[in-house]
């Protein structure tokens, strides 16, 4: 996967940005991509957060890997996210592979990739920085702000630093606080890359061998707590992989073996494994409720941001209860909540992949509240 | 729109921030938001219903209300909604206390379990009775507490708890309901509506 900065679009962020890790960033890129056209009063524009692995790509043909973009599902001409109707932009997140600053960009004090000299980022400082962007854009105020997963985090600490800057929020499968579990998982699949002899401390951008087998590894791990236990049973259940019967080795027998190695091999190739580990402990560092001295209940107060928050019966990662920690917190405050538990058997991707009531969902919220913005604004 | 919501309707000042417990679809919210102005938050347990209020871009959270009003500050409403739903809960008086702690006012409809034909139904036919405001028949109903207007007013009175109107419907007609004409209202109302503080 070979790009120089100059194919993707991007701006060069000059004021400078103190990382909550103490370091500060001062001219460095940040990669985005944008769908569909910005009115003229400027009041179609959403922004959209993305997850762990993904990139500002949303939909059409990912020009980098050739692939779909992971939102297509939602985004595009027709579509729940109607970019016939709003202006789509996404952002790769600090940290990221993508065309943004992360840690396989030239440290231009050494003229050398940063690996482990990357400086630690948080959930923030990715907000921070995106904040830039709508600067750039001219976007004073926008539609919506949607993201699932780490993309709703983002969303919520959007939300609370800046919360004039969006008429309306929908967080998605998310949390305002990554807990014990979660964090267990990000270190097997940290602890799998750093495992692998090939990873070097993070020095491996010199040569062409990388840690391919632990991040496919961690890959396989994240990819199992997507999925749902009967999402899983009925797509695969005990069926064998391209054979009669099991063979008594280690090869794939069953379906879903070779599925997570399909998964784990398709990934190395799109995906930096210091941007996996720097990107997941910004989600074990995230935790809102920290950032104010009455919990969670105080980030939101005052805030005259619509929210939609939206979680899926069968997700285990991050599960319904955390998204009704969420509601609490809002309706606590007194801010404006909506909230609906989609009933699915796809897990956490759920999100991500075609599932009917979840698009119709959000596709009726933003274009109800487009209805209800673009009076606010004639007021 | 139904009587009783034009009734409930007319007890609410314009600009209110009312709390809709048991929303359904959400068209009572849908009209005083549009004929009131009013700031509308909603609870609601079915999800299609769900649904149906956040496509008319109303703020409205799925989940049951026994466990929901833990979450709503004191007095965060000027007005809490229950429209018949009072007597599906499993414990009314718990959720009761919460509406009046939420609210400053709280508007409840009962369906009154006093009406004649309620109790003709059970006098005459020794059957359980299925009326209008009372659809549903013994093993599929989801009403677990029924009780008529007197009762609830009595209630109000042992609870300490301040009745500011009483609103009778019998078809189509409403009349108001005090100490005085409590037994023939009783007998004549189809739906109860309390405004209480």
């Amino acid at each position: 996967m070979d790009y120089t900065l100059k194919d993707i679009k991007h701006i060069i962020i000059k004021k400078p940005l103190l990382l909550d890790s103490g370091k500060t960033l001062q001219d460095f890129p940040l990669a985005y991509e944008t769908y569909g056209k910005l009115n003229e009063s400027k009041n179609n524009a959403i922004l959209v957060f993305h997850a762990l692995t993904g990139d500002q790509f949303v939909t059409n043909t990912n020009p980098i890997t050739k692939k779909e973009g992971w939102w297509s599902t939602a985004v595009g001409p027709g579509k729940a996210i109607d970019t016939n109707k709003y202006f789509v932009i996404c952002a790769n997140v600090l940290g990221g592979c993508m065309g943004s600053l992360g840690p396989k960009s030239i440290n231009k004090e050494t003229n050398k990739p940063y690996g482990l000299n990357f400086p630690f980022i948080t959930i923030k400082d990715m907000v921070v920085a995106q904040e830039s962007l709508l600067d750039h854009l001219g976007i004073k105020k926008l539609l919506s702000v949607l993201g699932g997963s780490m993309g709703g985090m983002q969303l919520l600490q959007f939300c609370t630093l800046y919360p004039e800057k969006s008429f309306s929020a929908v967080p998605i499968a998310c949390t305002a606080s990554h807990n014990a579990q979660q964090i267990a998982l990000n270190e097997l699949a940290r602890q799998a890359i750093m495992a692998d002899p090939q990873w070097e401390n993070g020095n491996y951008y010199d040569e062409q061998k990388f840690p391919k087998n632990g991040l496919a590894v961690a890959r396989m791990a994240g990819h199992i707590t997507y999925m749902s236990d009967s999402g899983l049973q009925e797509r695969f259940g005990r069926k064998l992989h391209e054979k009669q019967d099991i063979e008594f080795s280690f090869d794939p027998d069953f379906q879903i073996e070779s599925y997570l190695r399909h998964q784990g091999n398709v990934f190395v190739e799109r995906f930096d494994a210091n941007s996996y580990l720097y990107i997941s402990r910004a989600l074990d560092y995230f935790d809102l409720s920290k950032q104010f001295k009455n919990g969670l209940t105080e980030a939101f107060k005052n805030n005259k941001t619509r929210f939609l928050v939206i979680s899926f019966s069968s997700d285990w990662l991050y599960p319904t209860k955390n998204s009704k920690e969420i509601v609490i917190a809002l309706n606590a405050s007194g801010a404006n909540v909506a909230f609906a538990e989609i009933k699915t058997d796809k897990g956490h991707d759920a999100f991500l992949v075609d599932e009917p009531e979840f698009l119709k969902t959000i596709k009726s919220f933003l274009d109800s509240n487009f209805e209800l913005f673009k009076n606010e604004n004639r007021i | 729109m139904k009587i009783e919501f034009k009734i409930i309707s007319n007890l609410i000042p314009n600009q209110a921030r009312i709390l809709d417990v048991g929303c359904g679809d959400g068209s009572l919210m849908q009209s005083l938001i549009q004929e009131k102005d009013i700031d509308a938050r909603g609870i609601e347990l079915e999800e299609e219903n769900v649904k149906k209020c956040i496509s008319k871009g109303l703020s409205v959270i799925e989940g049951n209300a026994e466990n929901e009003l833990g979450q709503f500050p004191n007095k965060s409403f000027d007005f809490v909604i229950l429209s018949q739903t009072l007597q599906a809960f499993y414990n009314p008086e718990n959720v009761l206390d919460h509406l009046l702690r939420i609210g400053k006012y709280v508007i409840v409809s009962i369906p009154n379990f006093g009406y004649w034909k309620v109790r003709t139904s059970l006098l005459f036919f020794g059957r359980m009775p299925v009326t209008k405001s009372l659809p549903n028949t013994w093993y599929n109903t989801p009403n677990l507490h029924m009780c008529t207007i007197k009762d609830f007013y009595e209630f109000c009175g042992d609870k300490n708890i301040k009745i500011e109107k009483i609103i009778g419907i019998n078809d189509e007609k409403i009349s108001s309901i005090n100490r005085l004409n409590l037994e023939m209202k009783n007998l004549l109302s189809e739906v109860g509506i309390f405004l209480i503080s």
